[in-house]
Protein backbone atom coordinates (compact mmCIF):
# COMPACT_ATOMS: atom_id res chain seq x y z
CA UNK A 1 0.00 0.00 0.00
CA UNK A 2 2.58 2.46 1.01
CA UNK A 3 4.14 3.14 -2.53
CA UNK A 4 5.07 6.76 -1.76
CA UNK A 5 8.34 8.05 -3.05
CA UNK A 6 10.80 7.12 -0.12
CA UNK A 7 13.01 10.21 -0.77
CA UNK A 8 9.76 12.51 -0.68
CA UNK A 9 8.76 11.19 2.72
CA UNK A 10 12.51 11.29 3.83
CA UNK A 11 12.61 15.06 2.65
CA UNK A 12 8.98 15.52 4.42
CA UNK A 13 10.63 13.95 7.81
CA UNK A 14 13.77 16.25 7.55
CA UNK A 15 11.21 19.24 7.17
CA UNK A 16 9.42 17.91 10.22
CA UNK A 17 12.20 17.61 12.17
CA UNK A 18 13.22 21.12 11.41
CA UNK A 19 10.49 22.88 12.13
CA UNK A 20 10.68 21.17 15.50
CA UNK A 21 14.60 21.94 16.08
CA UNK A 22 13.51 25.57 15.64
CA UNK A 23 10.95 25.08 17.88
CA UNK A 24 12.91 23.35 20.41
CA UNK A 25 15.83 26.20 20.15
CA UNK A 26 12.92 29.18 20.59
CA UNK A 27 11.63 27.27 23.82
CA UNK A 28 14.82 27.28 24.92
CA UNK A 29 15.96 30.92 24.54
CA UNK A 30 12.39 32.11 25.51
CA UNK A 31 13.21 29.91 29.29
CA UNK A 32 16.71 31.10 29.09
CA UNK A 33 15.84 35.08 28.72
CA UNK A 34 12.89 34.70 31.46
CA UNK A 35 15.56 33.28 34.34
CA UNK A 36 18.30 35.87 33.04
CA UNK A 37 15.42 38.33 33.48
CA UNK A 38 13.84 37.16 37.06
CA UNK A 39 17.53 36.07 38.67
CA UNK A 40 19.18 39.24 37.00
CA UNK A 41 21.78 37.10 35.35
CA UNK A 42 23.65 39.29 32.65
CA UNK A 43 25.69 35.82 31.97
CA UNK A 44 22.43 34.08 30.65
CA UNK A 45 21.24 36.78 28.61
CA UNK A 46 24.54 37.04 27.07
CA UNK A 47 24.04 33.38 26.06
CA UNK A 48 20.75 34.26 24.84
CA UNK A 49 21.65 36.69 22.47
CA UNK A 50 24.49 34.64 21.01
CA UNK A 51 22.87 32.03 19.84
CA UNK A 52 20.21 33.61 17.69
CA UNK A 53 22.15 32.70 14.74
CA UNK A 54 21.21 29.82 14.89
CA UNK A 55 17.33 30.07 15.05
CA UNK A 56 18.02 32.56 11.70
CA UNK A 57 20.07 29.76 9.94
CA UNK A 58 17.33 27.03 10.78
CA UNK A 59 14.61 29.35 8.84
CA UNK A 60 16.33 29.75 5.91
CA UNK A 61 17.10 26.13 5.65
CA UNK A 62 13.15 25.48 6.28
CA UNK A 63 12.22 27.71 3.65
CA UNK A 64 14.56 26.33 1.08
CA UNK A 65 13.53 23.02 1.66
CA UNK A 66 9.59 23.71 1.58
CA UNK A 67 10.66 25.86 -2.02
CA UNK A 68 12.14 22.39 -3.13
CA UNK A 69 9.44 19.88 -1.77
CA UNK A 70 6.88 22.50 -3.51
CA UNK A 71 9.00 22.73 -7.02
CA UNK A 72 10.27 19.10 -7.12
CA UNK A 73 7.19 16.69 -5.97
CA UNK A 74 4.11 18.78 -6.29
CA UNK A 75 2.80 17.87 -3.02
CA UNK A 76 -0.73 17.29 -2.29
CA UNK A 77 -3.89 17.36 0.14
CA UNK A 78 -2.29 16.87 3.71
CA UNK A 79 1.09 16.99 2.59
CA UNK A 80 0.57 20.56 0.96
CA UNK A 81 -0.96 21.87 3.68
CA UNK A 82 1.94 20.77 5.64
CA UNK A 83 4.73 21.94 3.72
CA UNK A 84 2.70 25.56 3.57
CA UNK A 85 2.20 25.64 7.03
CA UNK A 86 5.86 24.90 7.75
CA UNK A 87 6.85 27.54 5.93
CA UNK A 88 4.45 30.16 7.39
CA UNK A 89 5.33 29.02 11.22
CA UNK A 90 8.73 29.54 10.79
CA UNK A 91 9.42 33.15 10.56
CA UNK A 92 6.99 33.20 13.76
CA UNK A 93 9.21 30.62 15.33
CA UNK A 94 12.16 32.88 14.12
CA UNK A 95 10.59 35.73 15.64
CA UNK A 96 9.70 33.96 18.54
CA UNK A 97 13.37 34.08 19.13
CA UNK A 98 14.04 37.34 18.32
CA UNK A 99 11.98 38.76 21.23
CA UNK A 100 13.62 36.39 23.95
CA UNK A 101 17.02 38.11 22.59
CA UNK A 102 14.96 41.32 23.09
CA UNK A 103 14.30 40.19 26.54
CA UNK A 104 17.98 39.42 27.07
CA UNK A 105 19.18 42.82 25.94
CA UNK A 106 16.69 45.01 27.81
CA UNK A 107 17.68 42.57 30.84
CA UNK A 108 21.32 43.55 30.66
CA UNK A 109 20.23 47.16 30.81
CA UNK A 110 17.93 46.89 33.75
CA UNK A 111 20.81 45.03 35.78
CA UNK A 112 22.89 48.36 35.37
CA UNK A 113 20.55 50.13 38.03
CA UNK A 114 19.16 48.62 41.09
CA UNK A 115 15.72 46.28 40.61
CA UNK A 116 12.41 48.65 40.42
CA UNK A 117 9.96 46.37 42.02
CA UNK A 118 8.93 42.77 42.40
CA UNK A 119 8.23 41.93 38.98
CA UNK A 120 4.90 39.20 39.72
CA UNK A 121 2.81 40.76 36.91
CA UNK A 122 5.21 40.41 34.32
CA UNK A 123 6.52 36.97 35.65
CA UNK A 124 3.05 36.10 35.11
CA UNK A 125 2.94 36.96 31.63
CA UNK A 126 6.57 35.14 30.82
CA UNK A 127 5.14 31.92 32.17
CA UNK A 128 2.00 32.68 30.33
CA UNK A 129 3.78 33.23 26.86
CA UNK A 130 5.44 29.72 27.61
CA UNK A 131 2.84 27.81 28.25
CA UNK A 132 1.58 29.06 24.63
CA UNK A 133 4.25 28.38 22.94
CA UNK A 134 4.97 25.21 24.66
CA UNK A 135 1.08 24.41 23.79
CA UNK A 136 2.25 25.23 19.88
CA UNK A 137 4.64 22.89 19.49
CA UNK A 138 3.01 20.06 21.43
CA UNK A 139 -0.06 20.80 18.84
CA UNK A 140 2.05 20.73 15.96
CA UNK A 141 3.54 17.68 17.01
CA UNK A 142 0.42 15.97 17.76
CA UNK A 143 -1.21 17.65 14.71
CA UNK A 144 -4.13 18.65 16.78
CA UNK A 145 -6.58 21.32 16.14
CA UNK A 146 -8.45 21.55 19.49
CA UNK A 147 -5.06 21.83 21.34
CA UNK A 148 -3.97 24.34 18.94
CA UNK A 149 -7.57 26.52 19.38
CA UNK A 150 -7.18 26.04 23.28
CA UNK A 151 -3.54 27.71 22.53
CA UNK A 152 -5.12 30.54 20.82
CA UNK A 153 -7.88 31.26 23.95
CA UNK A 154 -5.00 31.87 26.16
CA UNK A 155 -3.80 34.82 24.41
CA UNK A 156 -6.36 37.12 25.76
CA UNK A 157 -5.02 36.80 29.22
CA UNK A 158 -2.07 38.11 27.93
CA UNK A 159 -3.00 40.80 26.51
CA UNK A 160 -5.33 41.89 29.84
CA UNK A 161 -1.70 41.39 32.19
CA UNK A 162 -0.33 43.84 29.69
CA UNK A 163 -2.52 46.31 30.41
CA UNK A 164 -2.16 46.07 34.13
CA UNK A 165 1.58 46.15 34.06
CA UNK A 166 1.73 49.01 32.11
CA UNK A 167 -0.73 50.95 34.72
CA UNK A 168 1.85 49.72 37.72
CA UNK A 169 5.15 50.93 35.80
CA UNK A 170 3.01 54.34 34.68
CA UNK A 171 2.45 55.06 38.38
CA UNK A 172 6.07 54.39 39.28
CA UNK A 173 6.92 56.85 36.70
CA UNK A 174 4.40 59.58 37.60
CA UNK A 175 5.35 59.00 41.37
CA UNK A 176 9.07 59.32 40.69
CA UNK A 177 10.51 60.24 37.66
CA UNK A 178 14.18 58.62 38.55
CA UNK A 179 12.25 55.45 37.51
CA UNK A 180 11.33 55.94 34.12
CA UNK A 181 14.76 54.75 32.26
CA UNK A 182 13.75 51.08 34.32
CA UNK A 183 10.04 51.06 33.93
CA UNK A 184 9.83 52.02 30.46
CA UNK A 185 12.23 48.87 29.66
CA UNK A 186 10.36 47.04 32.02
CA UNK A 187 7.21 47.75 29.88
CA UNK A 188 9.35 46.74 26.68
CA UNK A 189 9.91 43.05 28.24
CA UNK A 190 6.05 42.93 28.79
CA UNK A 191 5.04 43.86 25.31
CA UNK A 192 7.65 41.27 23.82
CA UNK A 193 5.92 38.60 25.99
CA UNK A 194 2.61 40.31 24.94
CA UNK A 195 4.22 39.71 21.05
CA UNK A 196 5.17 35.82 22.03
CA UNK A 197 1.52 35.26 22.57
CA UNK A 198 0.24 36.92 19.44
CA UNK A 199 3.17 34.73 17.24
CA UNK A 200 2.17 31.54 19.35
CA UNK A 201 -1.31 32.32 18.45
CA UNK A 202 -0.54 33.03 14.61
CA UNK A 203 1.75 29.50 14.28
CA UNK A 204 -1.59 27.58 16.05
CA UNK A 205 -4.32 28.96 13.43
CA UNK A 206 -1.97 27.49 11.32
CA UNK A 207 -2.02 24.64 12.60
CA UNK A 208 -5.62 24.59 12.66
CA UNK A 209 -5.40 24.82 8.79
CA UNK A 210 -3.22 22.20 8.78
CA UNK A 211 -5.23 19.70 10.16
CA UNK A 212 -8.79 21.02 9.52
CA UNK A 213 -8.24 23.16 6.42
CA UNK A 214 -9.83 25.51 8.21
CA UNK A 215 -8.64 29.07 8.00
CA UNK A 216 -9.69 31.21 11.16
CA UNK A 217 -7.53 34.01 11.22
CA UNK A 218 -9.06 37.33 10.61
CA UNK A 219 -13.37 36.04 10.97
CA UNK A 220 -15.68 37.46 9.07
CA UNK A 221 -13.26 38.08 6.05
CA UNK A 222 -14.58 36.87 3.20
CA UNK A 223 -12.09 36.50 0.18
CA UNK A 224 -12.55 36.28 -3.57
CA UNK A 225 -9.44 34.69 -5.07
CA UNK A 226 -11.17 31.56 -5.77
CA UNK A 227 -10.24 31.16 -9.94
CA UNK A 228 -11.53 34.92 -11.16
CA UNK A 229 -9.86 35.87 -13.73
CA UNK A 230 -7.83 39.00 -13.16
CA UNK A 231 -9.05 42.32 -14.94
CA UNK B 1 4.65 11.59 21.27
CA UNK B 2 5.87 13.61 24.50
CA UNK B 3 6.14 13.31 27.77
CA UNK B 4 4.79 16.98 29.55
CA UNK B 5 3.72 16.27 33.05
CA UNK B 6 7.33 17.22 34.22
CA UNK B 7 6.64 20.82 32.83
CA UNK B 8 3.38 21.28 33.50
CA UNK B 9 3.56 20.39 37.01
CA UNK B 10 6.13 23.55 37.14
CA UNK B 11 3.77 25.78 35.63
CA UNK B 12 1.10 25.40 37.85
CA UNK B 13 3.34 26.80 40.85
CA UNK B 14 2.10 30.43 40.93
CA UNK B 15 5.27 31.80 42.54
CA UNK B 16 7.62 29.85 40.63
CA UNK B 17 9.19 31.75 37.27
CA UNK B 18 12.45 29.28 37.14
CA UNK B 19 10.35 26.85 34.80
CA UNK B 20 13.07 24.71 33.20
CA UNK B 21 12.28 24.84 29.47
CA UNK B 22 15.71 24.71 28.72
CA UNK B 23 15.73 21.13 28.21
CA UNK B 24 13.61 21.06 24.75
CA UNK B 25 12.48 17.68 25.20
CA UNK B 26 12.76 15.48 21.53
CA UNK B 27 9.43 15.64 19.52
CA UNK B 28 8.60 13.84 16.61
CA UNK B 29 5.50 15.00 14.61
CA UNK B 30 2.87 12.34 14.01
CA UNK B 31 3.34 10.59 11.22
CA UNK B 32 0.64 9.13 9.00
CA UNK B 33 0.40 5.86 11.28
CA UNK B 34 -0.74 8.09 13.65
CA UNK B 35 -3.61 9.60 11.75
CA UNK B 36 -6.70 8.50 11.99
CA UNK B 37 -7.77 5.00 10.82
CA UNK B 38 -8.60 4.06 7.41
CA UNK B 39 -12.29 4.69 6.67
CA UNK B 40 -14.86 2.09 7.33
CA UNK B 41 -17.16 0.21 4.00
CA UNK B 42 -19.89 1.88 5.05
CA UNK B 43 -18.07 5.36 5.21
CA UNK B 44 -16.82 4.40 0.99
CA UNK B 45 -20.09 3.83 0.22
CA UNK B 46 -20.76 7.36 0.91
CA UNK B 47 -19.85 9.49 -1.93
CA UNK B 48 -19.13 12.84 -1.65
CA UNK B 49 -20.84 15.21 -4.24
CA UNK B 50 -20.58 18.63 -4.89
CA UNK B 51 -23.92 21.09 -5.41
CA UNK B 52 -23.67 21.70 -9.42
CA UNK B 53 -26.07 24.77 -10.23
CA UNK B 54 -25.93 24.09 -13.92
CA UNK B 55 -26.30 20.64 -15.12
CA UNK B 56 -26.17 18.70 -18.62
CA UNK B 57 -25.23 15.31 -17.55
CA UNK B 58 -26.83 12.82 -15.14
CA UNK B 59 -25.08 9.78 -15.01
CA UNK B 60 -27.61 7.65 -12.73
CA UNK B 61 -26.19 4.22 -10.81
CA UNK B 62 -24.13 3.07 -13.71
CA UNK B 63 -23.09 -0.15 -13.64
CA UNK B 64 -20.80 -2.23 -16.53
CA UNK B 65 -19.62 -5.42 -17.04
CA UNK B 66 -17.48 -6.61 -19.45
CA UNK B 67 -18.59 -10.42 -19.82
CA UNK B 68 -18.37 -11.55 -16.32
CA UNK B 69 -16.35 -8.53 -14.85
CA UNK B 70 -17.40 -5.37 -13.28
CA UNK B 71 -16.19 -2.28 -14.69
CA UNK B 72 -18.48 0.21 -12.90
CA UNK B 73 -20.27 -0.04 -9.84
CA UNK B 74 -23.51 1.95 -9.57
CA UNK B 75 -21.69 5.53 -10.35
CA UNK B 76 -23.29 8.46 -10.30
CA UNK B 77 -22.38 11.63 -10.61
CA UNK B 78 -24.00 15.18 -12.42
CA UNK B 79 -21.65 16.96 -14.74
CA UNK B 80 -21.69 20.81 -15.17
CA UNK B 81 -22.34 22.22 -18.18
CA UNK B 82 -19.60 24.86 -19.53
CA UNK B 83 -17.10 23.43 -16.80
CA UNK B 84 -13.92 21.11 -17.50
CA UNK B 85 -15.02 17.76 -15.00
CA UNK B 86 -11.63 15.51 -14.69
CA UNK B 87 -11.72 11.90 -13.93
CA UNK B 88 -8.57 10.47 -12.42
CA UNK B 89 -7.69 7.53 -10.42
CA UNK B 90 -5.48 4.68 -11.09
CA UNK B 91 -5.12 2.07 -14.21
CA UNK B 92 -7.96 0.19 -14.36
CA UNK B 93 -10.67 2.24 -12.53
CA UNK B 94 -13.40 2.81 -14.76
CA UNK B 95 -12.52 6.49 -15.75
CA UNK B 96 -12.16 5.54 -19.27
CA UNK B 97 -14.95 3.42 -19.31
CA UNK B 98 -17.01 5.92 -17.46
CA UNK B 99 -16.50 8.15 -19.74
CA UNK B 100 -17.30 5.60 -23.11
CA UNK B 101 -20.31 5.56 -21.76
CA UNK B 102 -21.14 9.32 -22.12
CA UNK B 103 -21.27 8.69 -26.04
CA UNK B 104 -22.11 5.27 -25.71
CA UNK B 105 -19.00 3.98 -27.32
CA UNK B 106 -18.98 1.01 -25.11
CA UNK B 107 -21.57 -0.35 -27.65
CA UNK B 108 -19.66 -1.19 -30.05
CA UNK B 109 -17.65 -3.69 -27.88
CA UNK B 110 -19.70 -7.46 -27.47
CA UNK B 111 -20.37 -8.90 -24.37
CA UNK B 112 -21.00 -5.24 -22.89
CA UNK B 113 -24.05 -5.13 -20.19
CA UNK B 114 -24.79 -1.75 -19.00
CA UNK B 115 -27.58 -0.88 -16.05
CA UNK B 116 -28.36 2.38 -15.15
CA UNK B 117 -28.69 5.64 -17.15
CA UNK B 118 -26.93 8.50 -18.48
CA UNK B 119 -29.25 11.37 -19.30
CA UNK B 120 -27.95 14.55 -21.53
CA UNK B 121 -29.89 17.52 -20.52
CA UNK B 122 -33.08 14.76 -18.81
CA UNK B 123 -33.18 12.54 -21.03
CA UNK B 124 -31.81 9.56 -21.67
CA UNK B 125 -28.91 8.53 -24.08
CA UNK B 126 -29.67 4.78 -23.49
CA UNK B 127 -32.81 5.41 -25.06
CA UNK B 128 -33.78 2.98 -27.89
CA UNK B 129 -35.46 5.56 -29.98
CA UNK B 130 -32.73 7.80 -29.69
CA UNK B 131 -30.14 8.12 -32.76
CA UNK B 132 -26.28 7.15 -31.61
CA UNK B 133 -25.42 9.32 -35.00
CA UNK B 134 -27.28 12.06 -33.68
CA UNK B 135 -25.35 11.57 -30.05
CA UNK B 136 -22.71 11.39 -31.12
CA UNK B 137 -22.80 14.97 -32.75
CA UNK B 138 -24.19 16.15 -29.45
CA UNK B 139 -20.64 14.59 -27.33
CA UNK B 140 -18.04 14.82 -29.28
CA UNK B 141 -14.64 12.53 -28.36
CA UNK B 142 -10.91 13.23 -28.63
CA UNK B 143 -8.60 9.99 -27.93
CA UNK B 144 -5.49 9.63 -26.75
CA UNK B 145 -3.47 8.46 -29.86
CA UNK B 146 -4.74 11.41 -31.85
CA UNK B 147 -6.38 9.62 -35.08
CA UNK B 148 -6.36 12.27 -37.78
CA UNK B 149 -8.05 10.45 -41.32
CA UNK B 150 -5.00 9.78 -43.94
CA UNK B 151 -6.58 13.55 -45.58
CA UNK B 152 -5.54 17.03 -46.13
CA UNK B 153 -5.82 19.15 -42.94
CA UNK B 154 -9.12 20.61 -44.60
CA UNK B 155 -10.87 17.79 -45.38
CA UNK B 156 -10.28 16.28 -41.95
CA UNK B 157 -12.31 19.20 -40.04
CA UNK B 158 -14.44 19.19 -42.97
CA UNK B 159 -15.60 15.29 -42.62
CA UNK B 160 -18.21 15.50 -40.01
CA UNK B 161 -20.52 18.87 -41.57
CA UNK B 162 -19.88 16.56 -44.69
CA UNK B 163 -21.86 13.74 -43.30
CA UNK B 164 -24.46 16.20 -42.19
CA UNK B 165 -24.90 17.10 -45.50
CA UNK B 166 -22.88 20.86 -45.81
CA UNK B 167 -21.81 20.95 -48.97
CA UNK B 168 -21.26 24.59 -50.08
CA UNK B 169 -17.60 24.99 -50.18
CA UNK B 170 -18.13 28.60 -48.71
CA UNK B 171 -19.83 27.59 -45.83
CA UNK B 172 -17.53 24.47 -45.52
CA UNK B 173 -14.67 26.68 -45.92
CA UNK B 174 -15.91 29.03 -43.13
CA UNK B 175 -16.44 26.22 -40.99
CA UNK B 176 -13.08 24.50 -41.13
CA UNK B 177 -11.67 28.39 -40.22
CA UNK B 178 -13.80 28.98 -37.60
CA UNK B 179 -13.31 24.94 -36.03
CA UNK B 180 -9.08 25.35 -36.65
CA UNK B 181 -9.03 28.77 -34.78
CA UNK B 182 -11.22 27.58 -32.30
CA UNK B 183 -8.40 24.50 -31.39
CA UNK B 184 -6.09 27.40 -31.83
CA UNK B 185 -4.22 25.71 -34.95
CA UNK B 186 -5.44 27.83 -37.82
CA UNK B 187 -2.46 30.13 -37.38
CA UNK B 188 0.31 27.18 -37.68
CA UNK B 189 -1.72 25.11 -40.71
CA UNK B 190 -4.06 28.14 -42.65
CA UNK B 191 -1.20 27.84 -45.50
CA UNK B 192 -0.88 23.83 -44.92
CA UNK B 193 -5.36 23.21 -45.67
CA UNK B 194 -4.50 20.78 -48.39
CA UNK B 195 -1.61 18.86 -47.00
CA UNK B 196 -1.97 15.42 -45.37
CA UNK B 197 -2.86 15.99 -41.67
CA UNK B 198 -0.31 12.92 -41.20
CA UNK B 199 2.34 15.49 -41.59
CA UNK B 200 1.47 17.85 -38.65
CA UNK B 201 3.39 17.48 -35.62
CA UNK B 202 1.88 15.34 -32.79
CA UNK B 203 0.40 18.20 -30.88
CA UNK B 204 -0.54 19.92 -33.96
CA UNK B 205 -2.57 16.35 -34.43
CA UNK B 206 -4.26 16.37 -31.48
CA UNK B 207 -5.38 20.03 -31.74
CA UNK B 208 -6.53 18.72 -35.56
CA UNK B 209 -8.77 16.02 -33.45
CA UNK B 210 -10.42 18.85 -31.33
CA UNK B 211 -11.09 21.36 -34.41
CA UNK B 212 -12.45 18.21 -36.19
CA UNK B 213 -14.87 17.28 -33.00
CA UNK B 214 -15.84 21.18 -32.55
CA UNK B 215 -16.38 21.18 -36.63
CA UNK B 216 -20.00 19.69 -35.84
CA UNK B 217 -20.50 21.99 -32.95
CA UNK B 218 -21.37 19.56 -30.67
CA UNK B 219 -22.25 20.65 -26.92
CA UNK B 220 -19.94 18.21 -24.77
CA UNK B 221 -16.50 17.23 -25.64
CA UNK B 222 -15.18 13.83 -23.95
CA UNK B 223 -11.38 14.09 -24.14
CA UNK B 224 -9.54 10.48 -23.16
CA UNK B 225 -6.13 11.11 -22.02
CA UNK B 226 -5.43 13.60 -24.87
CA UNK B 227 -1.89 14.70 -23.58
CA UNK B 228 -0.51 11.50 -22.64
CA UNK B 229 1.35 11.72 -26.11
CA UNK B 230 2.71 14.60 -25.90
CA UNK B 231 5.55 16.61 -24.60
CA UNK B 232 4.86 19.54 -22.45
CA UNK B 233 4.77 22.67 -24.45
CA UNK B 234 2.15 20.60 -26.94
CA UNK B 235 0.50 19.70 -23.36
CA UNK B 236 0.21 23.00 -22.03
CA UNK B 237 -1.05 24.71 -25.69
CA UNK B 238 -3.76 22.10 -25.08
CA UNK B 239 -4.66 22.55 -21.81
CA UNK B 240 -4.75 26.31 -22.44
CA UNK B 241 -7.19 25.47 -25.58
CA UNK B 242 -9.31 23.48 -23.01
CA UNK B 243 -9.76 26.44 -21.01
CA UNK B 244 -10.78 28.66 -23.60
CA UNK B 245 -12.99 25.50 -25.01
CA UNK B 246 -15.27 25.84 -21.64
CA UNK B 247 -16.51 29.13 -22.57
CA UNK B 248 -18.53 27.18 -25.12
CA UNK B 249 -18.28 24.02 -24.80
CA UNK B 250 -19.09 21.04 -21.51
CA UNK B 251 -15.59 19.23 -21.24
CA UNK B 252 -14.85 15.85 -19.88
CA UNK B 253 -11.32 14.78 -19.28
CA UNK B 254 -9.87 11.21 -18.14
CA UNK B 255 -6.32 12.00 -17.61
CA UNK B 256 -3.60 9.95 -15.69
CA UNK B 257 -2.20 13.36 -14.93
CA UNK B 258 -2.91 14.95 -11.40
CA UNK B 259 -1.19 17.66 -11.33
CA UNK B 260 -3.24 18.28 -15.58
CA UNK B 261 -6.49 17.74 -13.62
CA UNK B 262 -5.50 20.38 -10.66
CA UNK B 263 -4.67 22.77 -13.19
CA UNK B 264 -7.35 22.91 -15.82
CA UNK B 265 -10.78 21.07 -14.24
CA UNK B 266 -13.37 22.76 -12.41
CA UNK B 267 -14.51 19.78 -10.70
CA UNK B 268 -12.70 16.59 -10.25
CA UNK B 269 -14.03 12.54 -9.59
CA UNK B 270 -11.54 10.49 -8.37
CA UNK B 271 -12.88 6.56 -9.05
CA UNK B 272 -10.93 3.31 -7.56
CA UNK B 273 -11.69 -0.38 -8.59
CA UNK B 274 -14.92 0.92 -10.57
CA UNK B 275 -16.54 3.02 -7.89
CA UNK B 276 -16.83 6.39 -7.90
CA UNK B 277 -15.14 7.46 -4.44
CA UNK B 278 -14.74 11.14 -4.25
CA UNK B 279 -16.37 14.12 -6.72
CA UNK B 280 -15.58 17.49 -5.72
CA UNK B 281 -14.51 21.07 -6.46
CA UNK B 282 -10.87 20.52 -7.74
CA UNK B 283 -9.42 22.69 -5.01
CA UNK B 284 -11.37 21.19 -2.31
CA UNK B 285 -9.91 17.87 -3.58
CA UNK B 286 -6.22 18.72 -4.19
CA UNK B 287 -6.22 20.66 -0.55
CA UNK B 288 -8.68 18.70 1.47
CA UNK B 289 -10.36 15.44 0.08
CA UNK B 290 -12.72 14.02 2.31
CA UNK B 291 -11.72 10.37 1.63
CA UNK B 292 -8.77 8.97 2.97
CA UNK B 293 -8.61 6.48 -0.37
CA UNK B 294 -8.81 10.47 -2.36
CA UNK B 295 -6.13 11.51 -0.06
CA UNK B 296 -3.93 8.32 0.11
CA UNK B 297 -3.75 8.47 -4.19
CA UNK B 298 -3.47 11.96 -4.42
CA UNK B 299 -0.56 12.17 -2.20
CA UNK B 300 1.06 9.04 -3.94
CA UNK B 301 0.56 6.64 -1.04
CA UNK B 302 -1.26 4.10 -3.07
CA UNK B 303 -2.26 3.71 -6.54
Amino acid sequence: MERLHRHFQERLDLLSEKILRLGGLVEQAIGKSVRALVERDSALAHDVIAHDGDADRLELEIDELCMELLALQQPMASDLRFITTAMKIAPDLERIGDHAVNIGERTLEINNEPPLAPLIDISAMARRAQEMVRGALDALVRRDGAAARAVIAMDDELDIRMEQVFRSLLSYMIEDPGTISRALRLTFVAKYFERIGDQATNVCEQIVYMTEARVIKHPGVSTQAKREPLE
Amino acid sequence: MTDRTDGAKAVSNEDKVKVDLEAAPARAIASDSQRPAAPTPQDVAQVTSPAIADPILDVRSLSLWYGTSQALNRVSLVIPSKRITAFIGPSGCGKSTLLRCINRLNDLIDEVRIEGDVRLEGRSIYDPSLDVNALRKRIGMVFQKSNPFPKSVFENVAYGPRIQGVNDRRRLEHIVESSLRGAALWDEVKDRLADSALELSGGQQQRLCIARAIAVEPEVILLDEPCSALDPIATAKIEELMMELKEQYTLVVVTHNMQQASRVSDYTAFLYLGELVEYQETEKLFINPVKKQTEDYITGRFG
